[in-house]
């Protein structure tokens, strides 16, 4: 749930990290958090284990510039990905303006990433929203390890795609963040669209930023 | 709903809530207000300019505030529209203002919780007041017309240079 302020100029806008238990979630705002500028960003706040486990939410607000003389401020928030914590993990989804699924490339983590993204299409649809119609991007996160799945498999199972089938939107439309790849095309005679997705390998903060402004971009968009 | 409403408030909205808010603090002694949104976003700070960090305390107070409304259904409430955390030197009072808003009141010794919770059933009514001709005319909550769909129309340049 956006909100502008008037009084003070500024947009407000609400990103949620989602994904499964020790998928990178908190690694990625940690990293945004050592890279921003101290004037540009917040205190991060995080509700954590004695572990380090996420138990509520981190928090990380971030501004990102101005634009028609609004201040751009983004409240980023993960979620704890351990399934027994979904009270508070459906709590922290509402008014979420865009969403970044964080998936463990792992192959020994896919089916605890399947559960996560069913889960967040449960917990979404509770609330009224349609993951298919905000903001959402995926990225694929430690790219790096020898154990990682291809993408295309990760694909297959976390993004398959859904029906088009608003006739306005069954145009062939490109990923603008993957040349020759597109997000809404046609298969087997069906229009199929699919959320855009990145590679990532957060502790080293490769794809942390691109991530964030693929979505950031997405949501300020919407309001465009 | 695709996805969560916006909502928006403009700067007569804002004088307005300030006024409400400036005349309950006199009025209850107490030494700051704030209103957070219920996703943790900071609408409005009265009083005595906080010495925490507004937007983190924002985020913890909407956290707080759902945690709690979920234990009230599962002990078989609707909710609990109030909450009060009580220091030894400084105390928070909690309510809720048309159901979208948190009232957040930070007080000490110079006053006591019963007058605080007194003077903020009083404030509160106003403020809902306020909210709902608010949303009602935006069309928030629900309605599909928001006013800042179309903000920033045409920025899409400005938005694609802002990233680069």
């Amino acid at each position: 749930m956006s909100m502008i302020n008037y009084a003070s100029r500024e947009i407000n806008c609400k990103l949620v990290y989602y994904g499964p238990g020790l998928g990178g979630k908190t690694t990625n705002l940690e990293h945004i958090y050592g890279k921003v500028s101290p004037n540009t960003r917040g205190k991060m706040i995080s509700l954590a284990t004695e572990t380090e486990r996420t138990l509520f939410f981190d928090f990380l607000p971030v501004d990102l510039g101005t634009i028609r003389g609004f201040k751009t401020r983004f409240h980023l928030y993960t979620v704890p990905g351990q399934v027994y914590y979904n009270a508070s993990r459906k709590l922290i989804l509402k008014g979420v303006d865009g969403i970044v699924f964080v998936a463990d490339s792992q192959i020994e983590r896919m089916e605890a990433n399947v559960e996560s993204m069913q889960n967040l299409y449960d917990n979404m649809s509770e609330y009224g929203y349609d993951l298919t119609k905000i903001p959402f991007v995926i990225q694929y996160n430690k790219r790096d390890l020898p154990n990682a799945a291809p993408v295309r498999d990760l694909q297959a199972s976390l993004n398959p795609g859904w029906p088009i089938e608003d006739g306005a939107q069954q145009k062939v439309t490109p990923d603008p963040t993957r040349p020759g790849e597109n997000l809404i095309e046609r298969v087997d005679n069906q229009w199929i669209g699919k959320a855009s997705y990145l590679e990532a390998v957060a502790i080293r903060g490769d794809g942390v930023f691109d991530t964030l402004k693929a979505v950031s971009k997405m949501v300020l968009k919407t309001l465009s | 709903m695709a996805g969560a409403a916006s909502w928006s408030f403009s700067e007569s909205d804002f004088k307005q809530i300030q006024q409400h808010l400036q005349a309950f603090l006199r009025d209850a002694n107490a030494r700051c207000a704030l209103l957070v949104d219920r996703t943790g976003q900071l609408v409005a700070t009265v009083g005595e300019p906080p010495q925490f960090d507004p937007t983190a305390f924002a985020s913890l107070t909407a956290a707080d505030f759902s945690a709690n409304d979920q234990l009230a259904k599962m002990i078989g409430e609707h909710e609990f529209a109030s909450l009060v955390h009580q220091g030894e030197k400084e105390s928070m009072f909690l309510a809720d203002v048309a159901k979208r808003v948190i009232l957040v009141v930070l007080f000490d010794q110079r006053t006591t919780l019963g007058l605080v919770k007194l003077k903020g059933k009083g404030v509160v009514e106003k403020l809902n007041k306020v909210f709902e001709e608010m949303f009602n005319r935006v069309g928030a909550g629900g309605g599909s017309a928001t006013p800042q769909k179309g903000l920033l129309e045409g920025a899409e340049d400005e938005i694609d240079k802002l990233f680069g």
